[in-house]
This record gives structure tokens, sequence and C-alpha cells, in this order.
């Protein structure tokens, strides 16, 4: 007689716990397919540097003036949220919300300051292919910025509700692991339009 | 620790006293509200699959319409205006609003009960990807009814797509619409992804997973890196079109040649998307009528893979005529000839499986099993396009138009037809007709083959595709009258097909759980299945669970009668991405009117978009944000936020 | 002409030459790889165990049968040898037709515009450059080198019997060759979409001897005759007036560089971009009602009262 297997697991956790469940499953899939959607922005790059003849590059060397100290804020801002997501692992409550709090003043602080930063652009969207993708690469960084920034006011709100513990904080993880990615996707970005003109690329 | 964080699920047979119980913590409500807010997966999958079959109809009729006009020489049926959008509408149609979800319902419906689950890893994300394809596919049309359809082919290249050249609403419709589309592919795909790997019942091990399981899973997987470069060409057409950037417009810079990269880095992964679970449908359901199982599984899941991870460098090959270097292009051809590999592996697997089997001649068995040539004759027409020299001559005549609807039709709507005979009695639990149905399937058979084999003839006499019309002395018109009597010999196919559904729906045999003494997990459930799917959790021990005794495979017995209850919330098993090891409860989450707003919003944003009126934009954008947060709000139900009652971990 | 003057299942010129083995042999490996499979499909359902349905289906035991990956090994096997030699002789095809052997005798330039082809001839000196369209001359039995150029949208650029295709892209410049084998007159088409009447975008390359040849360009580099009756004079105003904001005549004010150049007409065979062959009453018919015979042409309609449309014919006709 052949046995029957019979899964008979013992102490489940049930539904989320810590950074296990399918929610960070889900956000590291959207996170794929995001990061992809960046790739192809930045493949339009490079492929337009390539392809197109010189003085393609509007600004030859692009100024780092306010770029360089908002790449570093952000971050910065990174390292805040997860000081932040270390409150709600550590029930420092008031750490957590200090901590989602600044990264949030950080973010939108960076997003005025890009704000500045287009407006300093001596040339506009429309000025070339180059103008356009540049505009167009940190606009939709911009819209990620805008969307991380509506995750940690939630995030905020959520933990001034005191919604979450260190076991039932699938939220705060997947939360916080999204603005580090805006966050790493900004250093791509700021390579490809500030940092490659320096190396050559495109001149 | 709260008793609710941490439990150990009973194990039990399954007990007709608690089937109520499941019953109402599964079953969707009734009437509307159950109708606008239900995520069951199989609800959900039959809306998926009838919505896809009215595209196909629709497109059906496009192309109908398109072979009167080329049913011979300087036709006037059509202004060229008209011919131009039908094709273009045609494509669109069968590409994005047919052939993909067509599959992701089979897949939708199939799953959770292939994998012994009670539903999609994202029950909510599932109901939204759907309510959005709706929602684009409707757009689009409403595009096309106000004769603003696509009008510059299915892959819209530009400058013609820009303004300068294409001044109406034609090519905002198409580029939002793709847009929005994207968005439930995208979700679609994620959805998959995490169900396939983290809801498979205990025991079925990653090489336990059905064929089906494997190939919409790559598709899937190929889907999320690729769908963005779709929606953001998309978006930046539309861009050029409205705000003046200058991404594709030769005049100031930019490329028309980028728009093809973005397009085909999409598209040729996308064909295959729009196959592979077609083509693992056919792994499943030949074995059951060849009486025996697959031959070469591993070899078969193996290959379904590296199609799709060579099926990322083959891109140039719709290109070959644009001026590249040779180099790139002999890359690119070398690519292309290597991909034939795999997919011949799938091909003698089945070859083999069909030879060394008892093949029990059934219709879905035809449709399946002609699928085999219809794969290769359309396989070896794409073999020789993609030797460059060859596709220098064959690229943009009908012989393309002959390869593309080979492998469409061929590897999706055969057997997507194979699946509707072979699963329709799990999902009505009726049998349909089995007279209809070889009268159904010879007449899609000898109608399609006689519309499109004879059309390698009319490329290989240089008809060029796209054209609204054709001098006659050009030696074309026998073939083209051919061709549209064999469409409408085809499309008499399909009416018998939809006669078959209607009438079997009604007056079908009855057909109890397991009609084709099927493998499967899903047969091993009532037809139609409980909402809850499995009244418990049954650990799986081998590829066939229902054929074990028979099989000799293994030592030890799938167990399906007795396993994990489950039934004091709604709940299902979460498993390790490998080896299927159970390693937490899932809650699963109620029915919810939020997918439905985020559809709403967005629709309203896009419509808002288009006609650029930007309070709608926000409005949209509104209704979306608040409808994500209420979304997303962690809830105690599903254990998403502290501290748990005391009342709910009562029992368990 | 053939019957088939489009159909690339025989040749004429080099390019299509050295294709059109590998299309054979391709296509052969194809027909054989169908056959062999239908074949196998065929004699498994003759072996069919049972026919019907359902109860059919059950009531055929199911057994663990053979392995038989072994078949799937030997498949690829018999596969390799054609798939490499398919590999092989295309990458030495394509070497082969990407260039040719000896230095092109002669450069053009051929711009593809909506909806007719546009073909620049270059000499010593602007004196000795013209503009043709949609009849393109070549030498016959000499590499002639074809610069691509799109002026407003793709279009694509097809010679079936001498070669294969190549788009003309905005923004860039293909280059493609011709060698024509025999003399003759190949038809071309446009073949990549290209919008309302792309199917209406055709042309012919007439290849001829090197002395036909050069008579031909030095009958081209003339200009127009002045008119030789009052007739003619009228019908020359009204086409510098009227034509001429988007033609050219050389010889006359007429300089527009929009749509085909009229100085050579009458010496064309066919007109409107390959659909009418070039005869008075055609020639009459498409200047009154080009939208008639191609919707969508970028030429309006002309609305010429009877004498004024005679007077155009008589000045044009004189265009040889
Ligand atoms: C539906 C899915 C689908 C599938 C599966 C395929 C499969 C293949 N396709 Fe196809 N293709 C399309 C959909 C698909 N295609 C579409 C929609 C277009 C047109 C787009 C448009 O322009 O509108 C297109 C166009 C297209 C082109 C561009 C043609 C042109 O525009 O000029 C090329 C060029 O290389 C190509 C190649 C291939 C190849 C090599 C395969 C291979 O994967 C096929 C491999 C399979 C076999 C070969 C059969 C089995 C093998 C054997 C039995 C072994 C023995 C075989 C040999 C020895 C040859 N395809
Ligand atoms: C899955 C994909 C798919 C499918 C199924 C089809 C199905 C068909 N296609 Fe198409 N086709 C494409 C994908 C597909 N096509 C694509 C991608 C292109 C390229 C577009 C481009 O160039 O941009 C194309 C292009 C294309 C062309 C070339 C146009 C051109 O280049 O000018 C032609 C011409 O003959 C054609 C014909 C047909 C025909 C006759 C069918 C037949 O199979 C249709 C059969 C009929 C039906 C399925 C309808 C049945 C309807 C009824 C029975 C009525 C019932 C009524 C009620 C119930 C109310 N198709
Ligand atoms: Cu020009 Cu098609
Ligand atoms: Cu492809």
């Amino acid at each position: 007689m052949v046995e029957s297997a019979i899964a008979t697991p013992r102490d489940l956790p049930v539904g989320p716990t810590g950074r296990k469940g399918l929610g960070s499953w889900g956000v590291a899939t959207l996170i794929a397919s995001e990061a992809a959607l960046f790739s192809y922005l930045l493949f339009s790059y490079y492929y337009d540097g390539v392809v197109t003849p010189r003085g393609w590059l509007l600004e030859p060397s692009p100024s780092l003036k306010l770029a360089l100290p908002n790449t570093i804020l952000l971050l910065l801002s990174s390292a805040v949220a997860w000081w932040g997501e270390r409150g709600i692992l550590t029930r420092r409550r008031n750490q957590a919300l200090w901590g989602f709090g600044i990264a949030f003043l950080m973010g939108a602080l960076f997003a005025l300051v890009q704000w500045f930063e287009w407006h300093a652009k001596p040339y506009h969207f429309g000025a070339s292919n180059y103008a356009s993708l540049y505009f167009i690469t940190t606009g939709f960084h911009m819209a990620h910025v805008l969307v991380g920034l509506l995750v940690l006011a939630a995030l905020f709100l959520w933990t001034v509700l005191d919604y979450f513990s260190p076991r039932r904080r699938l939220t705060v993880t997947a939360g916080v692991f999204y603005w580090h990615f805006v966050d790493v996707v900004w250093l791509f970005v700021f390579t490809t339009y500030y940092i490659t003109p320096y190396l050559g690329f495109g001149r | 620790m709260n008793a609710a964080d941490v439990r150990t699920p009973t194990v039990g047979t399954v007990a007709e006293v608690s089937r109520p119980r499941l019953l109402s913590l599964w079953e969707t409500s009734p009437g509307l509200k159950g109708f606008f807010s239900t995520v069951d997966h199989k609800q959900i999958g039959i809306r998926y699959i009838v919505t896809a079959f009215v595209f196909l109809i629709l497109g059906g009729i496009e192309a109908l319409v398109m072979r009167l006009q080329l049913i011979g020489p300087d036709r006037t049926l059509l202004t060229p205006d008209q011919y131009d959008q039908l094709f273009s509408t045609h494509g669109m149609t069968m590409i994005f609003l047919y052939a993909s979800p067509i599959l992701s319902g089979f897949s939708n419906y199939l799953w959770p009960l292939l994998l012994g689950s009670r539903d999609m890893a994202f029950p909510r994300l599932n109901a939204l990807s759907y309510w959005i394809y709706l929602a684009a596919g409707i757009f689009l049309y409403v595009g096309f009814l106000t004769g603003n359809g696509p009008n510059d082919g299915w892959f819209n290249y530009v400058p013609y797509a820009s303004r300068d050249y294409n001044p109406g609403l034609n090519e905002d419709f198409y580029s939002l619409g793709m847009v929005f589309l994207g968005l439930s592919v995208t979700v679609g795909a994620a959805n998959f992804i995490v169900t396939a790997l983290r809801t498979r019942a205990p025991g079925m091990s990653i090489n336990r997973m059905p064929i089906l399981v494997w190939g919409t899973l790559t598709a899937s997987a190929a889907n999320l890196l690729v769908v963005p470069a779709v929606s953001l060409a998309f978006f930046l057409l539309w861009m050029d079109r409205q705000f003046g950037t200058h991404f594709f417009d030769a005049s100031n810079g930019g490329q028309p040649l980028l728009w093809q990269h973005l397009f085909w880095i999409f598209g040729h992964p996308w064909v295959y998307a729009i196959v592979l679970p077609a083509m693992g449908m056919a792994s499943d359901a030949l074995p059951v009528f060849c009486r025996r199982p697959l031959v070469g599984y591993s070899l078969v899941a193996l290959s379904t893979v590296a199609t799709m991870i060579l099926g990322f460098g083959v891109w140039v090959h719709h290109m070959f005529a644009t001026g590249l270097p040779s180099l790139g292009l002999s890359f690119f051809s070398g690519a292309s000839i290597a991909i034939t590999v795999p997919s011949a592996v799938a091909v003698f697997a089945w070859l083999a499986t069909l030879r060394l089997g008892r093949p029990v001649i059934t219709t879905a068995f035809l449709f399946f099993a002609s699928m085999i040539v219809l794969f290769v004759i359309g396989g070896v027409s794409g073999f020789m396009t993609a030797s460059v020299p060859v596709d220098w001559q064959l690229t943009d005549t009908y012989f393309v138009v002959a390869h593309l609807h080979y492998v469409l039709i061929g590897i999706n709507v055969f057997p997507v037809v194979g699946a509707v005979y072979f699963w329709f009695p799990k999902m009505t639990g009726r049998l349909m007709d089995e007279r209809l149905g070889r009268w159904n399937f010879w007449t899609m058979f000898i109608g399609f083959n006689l519309a499109f084999l004879p059309m390698h003839l009319t490329g290989l006499l240089g008809m060029p595709r796209r054209v609204y019309t054709y001098a006659d002395g050009m030696g074309w018109d026998t073939l083209n009258l051919i061709t549209s009597i064999g469409s409408f010999v085809l499309a008499i196919g399909v009416l018998l097909l939809i006669i078959n559904v209607l009438r079997s729906l009604k007056r079908g045999a009855v057909a109890g759980d397991n009609p084709w003494d099927a493998p499967t997990l899903e047969w091993s459930v009532s037809s139609p299945p409980p909402p809850y799917n499995f009244a418990v959790i049954p650990t799986i021990a081998s590829r066939h669970p229902l054929w074990e005794d028979r099989l000799q495979e293994s030592e030890a017995r799938s167990s399906l009668n007795c396993g994990l209850q489950l039934q004091t919330a709604k709940e299902t098993i979460g498993t390790t991405a490998l080896d299927a090891v159970p390693d937490m409860i899932l809650e699963m989450p109620e029915d919810s009117f939020a997918p439905l707003c985020v559809a709403i919003g967005l629709s309203v944003t896009f419509a808002g978009l288009l006609l650029k009126g930007w309070s709608a934009v926000w409005i949209g954008a509104l209704i979306v944000a608040l409808s994500i947060l209420s979304w997303l709000w962690p809830r105690r139900q599903l254990r998403e936020r502290e501290p748990a009652p005391a009342s709910e971990s009562a029992h368990g | 002409m053939s019957a088939t003057p489009l159909a690339y299942l025989s040749s004429a010129g080099t390019r299509a030459d050295i294709t059109l083995p590998l299309t054979w042999l391709t296509l052969i490996i194809s027909i054989i790889v169908c056959l062999v499979v239908a074949w196998v499909l065929w004699q498994a359902m003759r072996r069919a165990s049972a026919r019907g349905g359902a109860q059919a289906t059950r009531s055929i035991p199911v057994e663990r049968g053979s392995n038989g990956v072994r078949w799937i090994r030997i498949g690829l096997w018999l596969s390799a040898a054609p798939l490499l030699l398919t590999l092989v002789w295309t990458m030495v095809a394509l070497a082969k037709v990407a260039a040719p052997f000896a230095r092109p005798a002669l450069t053009l330039d051929v711009t593809g515009h909506q909806w007719w082809w546009e073909a620049v001839y270059h000499g010593d000196g602007p004196s000795q450059t013209f503009h043709t369209a949609n009849e393109i001359h070549i030498p016959v039995g000499v590499p002639v080198q074809v610069r691509l150029h799109g002026a407003d949208v793709i279009h694509s650029f097809w010679v079936p019997k001498l070669s294969g295709k190549t788009d003309t892209i905005p923004g860039q410049t293909n280059i493609s060759w011709l060698e024509a084998r025999l003399p003759g007159r190949y038809q071309g088409q446009c073949t990549e979409y290209c919008g309302l009447q792309h199917a209406r975008m055709a042309f012919e390359v007439v290849a001829q001897s090197a002395d036909d040849f050069e008579r031909w360009r030095q009958h081209q580099l003339e200009p127009a005759p002045a008119p030789s009756s009052a007739e003619q004079q009228r019908g020359m105003d009204l086409v510098v007036y009227r034509c001429g904001l988007c033609h050219s005549v050389r010889g006359t004010p007429a300089g527009a560089l929009y749509a085909p150049d009229l100085t050579h007409l009458m010496s064309r065979r066919l007109i409107a971009a390959g659909v009418l062959v070039n005869n008075p009453g055609n020639l009459s018919g498409w200047i009154e009602h080009p939208q008639g015979i191609k919707p969508g042409s970028l030429m309006p309609d002309q609305f010429l009262s009877g004498p004024q449309l005679s007077d155009v014919r008589a000045y044009l006709e004189t265009l040889q």
C-alpha cells in the first residue's frame, strides 16, 4: 500500500508578518516593471546620443550646482526613511514619525529644488530631442517622487494611528522600499544626464 | 505573541458540513453589488474570455470587410481611409484585445484550480486588470466607431503617426488607449507571477506545475519587463503630437528608428507571450487525449523559458530593411534562426506524445493536434524571414501576413477553441456537442487553410501588405479571391463554435467532475467548481495527481480528500517558491468596489487627456488616489495591522 | 513584361540573383519540414484508438508509455543540419548583397515622397544635375549606387527583380544598389506603409545600354522647349502659375520641388507614380481630378475649364 503525502505544517504565520508576505512580492514585481520603464528611458538617451552627430548635448557641461546637492539630499532622505522604519521595528513610534516626516520633507525639498533646476535650464522641452528627453526622464522621475511622497504621508498617518508593530509592518517595509527605489533610480538618471557628459558621452 | 499570529491549520477530510461555511465565506453576493465588486478568479476569468471573444468577432468582421474590398482588383467598397482604419483596428483588436486577454482569461479561470489554491494571489488586482482591460477596449473602440480609429497599422510607425501627417484624433486615441491598456497587462502579469510562485498547493514543486502555468508565468515575466517599452513609446508619441516635444521627428533631431526599437523590443517578446500559454494548454490537453503523460515535460518547460529568453534578442528582425549595419543584422538573423530550436522541442514533444500514445479523436483533440502542423507552417515561414537577404524580398508582402496568421491563428485561435471544448465542461458542468464540434473543426480548418495557405504565394508574387486595392494584371486576382472565400468559410466555422457554445450551455450532456479522465487538479472538483474551489487544500505528490494509481510514477500519493481545512476565515495557503512547502496562511480580501473605482477614475483621466480637459484629468486622478488609498488601507481582517482584536483569535 | 511584375521568384539583377537560391533553399527546407510533420501527425491519427467524445476518451485506459525523449533528440539532430546550412548561407549571401563587387558606375539620390519617387542624377557641376520622377534609368550590367532619403514619412524602395527592400527614412540616408543583368523595365513599389496612397506608389526602373542611357541623360538635361503656339503659350502660363506652386519645369519660372519634375514629363511611360499609362486621355483625367484616381493624393483637383485644360495639355505634350 502506498502512503499518501499530506502536508501537515505547524505554526504557520497568519497573514503578512515581518517582511514576509505576498505584499513584498507584489511590490517587487511592480518595481521590476518600473525599473524596466526607466531603463527604456535611459536606452532612448544613449541611443539618441550614439546615432546623432556631435553637438547633441545642449549643455555640454551640465551645471551641478543644484543637481549634486539635491542628489545627496534625496539619498539622505532614503537613509532617514530607513531610520524611520527601524523605529517601527523597535517599537519606537516617535522615531518612526520623525523618520517618515523628515523623509517626506526632504523629498518635498528635492522636488522643489528640481523645479528650480528645470527653470534654470537654458532650454525648454521643445528645443530638441535632447531637451525633450531630459525633461521627460526627470519628469517621470518627479512623478515617482510625488507618488513616493504620498506613500510616506500615508505611512506617517498610519503610524499616527498606531497601526503597525514589528510583526505587522509589511506596508511600511514595502513603502520604504519603494522610496529607496525612487532614490536609486535617481542615481541612474543623475549619472546619465549630469555625469556622462563629463566622461565624454554625446559631446 | 497573539494567538492570531501563528496557527497550526487543522487537517481533515472534505466534510459536507463545512461546505456551507466555506460558501458563505467565498461566495460573491448576488445582484449588481456582487457583479461590480467580485474578486472571484473564476468570474473574472469568464469575463475575460467572453470579452475577448467579442473582440475576436469584431476584429473578424473588420477582416471580412477588408476581404470584400480585396476580393478582386480595383474595388471601391472602401475608401483608402476606411481601409487603413480597418486593417489597423483589426491588428490592434486581434493582438491586444483578443489574443492576449483570451489567454489571461483561461489562465485566470484555471490557475488556482490547477494549483490547488482558492484564488489568485491578489484577487482585487485581478479585478482591476479586467476592468482596465474593458475600459481601455471601450476607449479604443470609441475612437474607431467615431471615425478616429488607429490608421497607421498596429505597430504605428512614426513619422506617419505624428501630427504633421496625421492631424486627427486617431493616433491620440490609439496612443492613450495603449498606455491605458498597458496598465492592465502589467498588473495582470504581476499577479500571475506571484500566484505561480507563492500559492501552489503543498507539494507542487516547480517541476510539477502544468505546462500552462509555465507558459503564462514566462509570458507574464516577459510582459512585466517589456510592456513599459511600448507604453513609453506611445506616451512619447502623444507628447510629440500634443506638446511639441521631439522624440521622433527627424527635423529636430528626433529618431524615427527609436520608435521602431522601442516598439519591437516589446513586440517580439509579446508575440511569444500571446502563444506560450496557448502552447501550454496544448501541452496539458494533448496527453489527456493520448492517454499518457507528455513526452519530455522538463524539456518542454525549459523550452518555454528558453523561447522567451532568446525572444528578447531578436527584435531587429522586424527592422531588417531599415538600413542598419550588416554586422548587427547578422547577429539578429542568427538569433532568429536559433530560436526555432526551442519551438522544435515543443513540436517534437507533441509529436512523440501522439506517436507513443493512444490518441482518441475528439473535437478538442482535433484543434490541439492540428495546431501542431499550423504552428510548423507558421514557424517555417518565420524561419524564412529570419534570413536577412530573403527577408529583404519577403518583408512587407503578404508572405509576412501569411506568417503572422499561421502563428496567431494556428497557435492562438486553434488551441483556444480546443481549450473551449476541453474546459467548457469544467466551467459550465456540460459537455459541448461533438457532432457540431466536428463540423466546427473542419469548417475552421479548411476555411483557414484555404484563406491563408495561398496567401504565401500571393506574397511570393510580390503583393505588398497594407494596400487598400491593387491593379489587375499583377497575377494576384485569383489568389485573393480564394483567400476571401476561405475567410468566409473560416467565419462560418467561428459561427458554428458560437452556436455550439450557446446550445450546449442549456442542452449539453451533464459532464461530471472529470469527463475526460484527465490528470490535473481542476478535474478533482465539481463542475462548475464551488466558489472556494477546494474544500480542503490538497497535497500534491506528482505531476498527475489524478492518474497516480495508474502511472505508478511515485511512491507517495497526492492527497486530494484530506488536507488543510482553513475554513474559519477567507483563507488559503502560501507556499515557498520552488518546493511549495507551506510557509504562511494567506488572508484573502473580501469583494471590493475599489478596483472598479480605480478603473473608472482612470477612464475619466484618460478621457480628459484625450480631450485636454484638465479638470477631468485631476478629478480622475483624485478618484484613483482615493480608491487606492482605501484599497491599501491596512486592514485587521487581512492582518495588515495591529492589534488584532481578541475576538478573532478565538477560533482557529 | 511578365504577368507578375512584382514576383521575386524570378530575378534579373545581381542582388536578386544572389538572394534567389537562398530563398529556394529555405522554401524547400520549409516545405519538407511541413510535409514530414504533417505525415507523422497523420500516421498518429490513423492509429487512433477511439473516436468520439468524453466517453470514448474515458474508455481508453491511461498508461505510462515509453519515455520518448529520444524522439525529441532525433528531431533536433535532423533539424540542426538545415538550420546550420541556412545560417552559413545567409551570412555569405548577406556579405555579398551588402555592397557591390565593383565601384558603382553611377550614384543617384532617390527620395520617397507621399506618394511618388524623386530621383536626382548628378553630373560634374550643377548644370549637369537634373531631377526626374517615378522612372529611374540605369545603365545595364554595372552597379549603380542609390542613396535613399525620406522626405516626409518612411517609405521603402523595392524593385523585386533587381533587389530587396531598403527603407527611406527621414533624417537618415540609406544606401542601396542596383545592378541589372538584362535590359528592360522593372517595376518597383513602395512597401512601407506610408498613408492613404501607399498602395499606389509605384515606379519603374529602366535598365538600358550605356549608349541609350547616356542619350537619355543628355536629353533629360535639356530644359523645356519654348512654347510654339498661342495655345501652348496659354498652357504654359497656366502651368507656371498653377502647377508651378508644386512642380518645376526647367526653363520656365516653375521651380518648386514638392511634386514631380515635369520638364520631360512626356518621356515617361507612366504617370501618377505608376498608376496610369501616360496618354493624353489619362493625362487630362489626372489633371482634372486626381482625387478620383488617387484619393488623398497631395495634388488637388484643378477645376480647369474645358479650353484651359486643352491648353495645358497642349503645352505638357511639348515636354518630351
Ligand atoms: C504569434 C506569434 C509568433 C510566433 C510564435 C512567431 C514565430 C517566429 N517568427 Fe514571427 N511574427 C509574428 C508573430 C509570431 N512569430 C508577427 C505577428 C509578425 C508580424 C508583425 C507585423 O509585421 O505585423 C511576425 C513577423 C516576423 C518576422 C518579420 C518579418 C518581416 O516583417 O519582414 C520575422 C523575421 O525574422 C519572424 C520570425 C519568426 C521566427 C523565426 C519564429 C520562430 O519562433 C518560429 C519557430 C518555429 C518553427 C520553425 C517550427 C517548429 C520547428 C521545427 C519543426 C524544426 C524544424 C525546422 C526547421 C529546420 C526550419 N516573424
Ligand atoms: C490573433 C490575431 C489575428 C486573427 C485571428 C486574424 C484573423 C483574420 N485576419 Fe488578420 N491580421 C492580424 C491578426 C489577426 N488576424 C494582424 C496583427 C494583422 C496586421 C495588421 C497590420 O498590418 O497592422 C492582420 C492583417 C490582416 C490582413 C492584411 C491587411 C493588409 O495588410 O492590408 C488581412 C487581409 O486579408 C487579414 C485577414 C484576416 C482574416 C480574413 C481573418 C479571419 O480569421 C477572420 C475570421 C472571422 C471571424 C473570427 C469573425 C467571425 C464572425 C462571425 C462568425 C460573425 C458572427 C456575428 C455575430 C455573432 C453577431 N488580416
Ligand atoms: Cu510610400 Cu508606402
Ligand atoms: Cu518577431
